[in-house]
């Protein structure tokens, strides 16, 4: 019972550290705690492996977020204002994430 | 919570918001709600700052068919001022008169475009000058003897070192050259513009009802994509096309971008000056603005991997005559090319 015990805190414990952090698309822009991703060709956030992303659309028209990255390959479809798709990052490394539809829109999460 | 839970829940929302954003706008002469459409100043890199004897010799390297590989095309030949700076046909025709698979896009107000291309494939003016002399199906130049010629034209010689002292003649100074020649291709007085400014009698009442069906998401929901200032979203769309359904489609921007969304997806073109670039879409399948709406109308014809941002519409004729009379006033007054004397 007490290793079961032990087993669960331990599990409890890792998935307490994975956090959701929210970025928004807005003005066809990237957004993050209010910030706008300004693409300097660094990682423009910085996350934690397990940790998931949401994003938001706040635009009036469709967005889609995709990666063609090695570290996370994803597309998430296309979806209107005031939905969002989420996705977990499970492996580290740099992952370039941009809208199809609006290609001006980019921004780079580094992994770690 | 289920995606079509959320998606009832939240079609209230979406509604009501896209009701704020037909409502944003007073439709009167010089009101604050209309300025986003007026252009900036136009925006050119850091390191190609233009000045009149860049332009100059952009305007003569434009011009010159000696540029291309049999002597006889220059940027003009598809991107003719007599034609809206486009060709007139349905789609291109380069080496050896061969039909090409897109249309001329226009060179105007190029300048404000994020990315170029149909497909998206060229990110700057200076980058997309190169393509089209590069491809062997259209200028098919043979760069080594290009450079040659410039270099032994002592016309050429002096216009370039007075335009780009610092840089010799080759593939960087000839693209920065025509990049700021095209800078100088601009369309931002039109009636349009004039009544956005404040001109009272600049737009008839015709033409701001159809700027109403323009931009009232359950009308024309044409704002949609061609967003202000440049009326382009600098986006990709596939519009459903007819062309679409053939058996081998043209993917458009899904060739550089691998992403379902755009499969058959090209770049949403300005509309400024549009009643001049006839005829219409990446496949030059429409020959008239009214055919052009007639198609937003249907929704798109061919319904496959369609823009989620394209809607079958319910326009009167009389609003689908207001809205062609609306974007035949986004042309500016013509004003005469003077043509380059070329260097012998």
């Amino acid at each position: 019972m007490k290793q079961l015990l032990s087993l669960f805190f331990l599990f409890a414990g890792a998935f307490a550290f994975a956090e959701t952090i929210d970025v928004y698309q807005k003005d066809k822009q990237f957004v993050v705690k209010g910030n706008t991703i300004k693409n300097k060709g660094t990682p423009d956030i910085t996350i934690k492996q397990g940790d998931v992303v949401r994003f938001y659309n706040d635009d009036e028209f469709f967005h889609n977020v995709f990666s063609l990255s090695d570290a996370k390959l994803f597309d998430l479809g296309s979806y209107p204002k005031g939905e969002y798709r989420e996705i977990e990052f499970d492996q580290k490394g740099v992952v370039e994430i941009e809208c199809a539809i609006h290609p001006n829109m980019f921004m780079s999460i580094e992994v770690k | 919570m289920k995606t079509s839970t959320k998606i009832l829940f939240l079609l209230p929302l979406i509604i009501f918001s896209n009701t704020v954003l037909a409502s944003q706008y007073v439709f009167k002469s010089g009101h604050a709600s209309l300025q986003k459409w007026i252009l900036p100043p136009v925006p050119y890199p850091e390191d190609n700052k233009p000045n009149q004897a860049r332009i100059d010799l952009g305007k003569m390297l434009f011009f010159d068919p000696r540029l291309s590989g049999d002597g006889n095309m220059s940027c003009a030949t598809c991107h003719n001022p007599m034609f809206g700076w486009s060709d007139g046909l349905p789609t291109g025709k380069g080496f050896k008169s061969q039909v090409l698979g897109r249309a001329s896009p226009t060179v105007i107000n190029t300048a404000y475009a994020g990315i170029l291309m149909w497909d998206g494939r060229k990110r700057s003016l200076e980058d997309q000058a190169l393509g089209p002399l590069e491809a062997k199906v259209e200028m098919h130049a043979d760069f080594d003897q290009l450079i040659s010629f410039l270099k032994s034209n002592e016309g050429y010689i002096k216009a370039f070192k007075t335009a780009y002292p610092n840089l010799p003649i080759g593939k960087e100074s000839l693209a920065k050259a025509i990049a700021s020649y095209e800078r100088t291709i601009i369309s931002n007085n039109s009636p349009f513009d004039r009544w956005v400014k404040g001109d009272k009698k600049a737009l008839s009442k015709k033409e701001i009802n159809g700027f109403k069906v323009f931009v009232d998401p359950n009308k024309g929901n044409c704002v949609v994509c061609h967003q202000a200032p440049n009326f382009t979203d600098d986006g990709f769309h596939n519009i459903g096309l007819k062309s679409f359904a053939n058996s081998n489609p043209d993917l458009g921007r899904y060739a550089h971008r691998p992403v379902r969304i755009l499969k058959g997806a090209f770049k949403t073109p300005t509309l400024r000056d549009i009643k001049s670039s006839a005829p219409y879409f990446h496949d030059g399948s429409a020959e008239t603005l009214a055919a052009v709406v007639d198609h937003y109308v249907t929704g798109g014809e061919v319904k496959s991997n369609l823009s989620p941002n394209m809607k079958s519409l319910t326009l009167s004729k009389k609003e689908k005559e207001a809205l062609v009379a609306f974007m035949e006033a986004l042309s500016s007054p013509a004003t005469p090319v003077t043509l380059p004397i070329l260097p012998l």
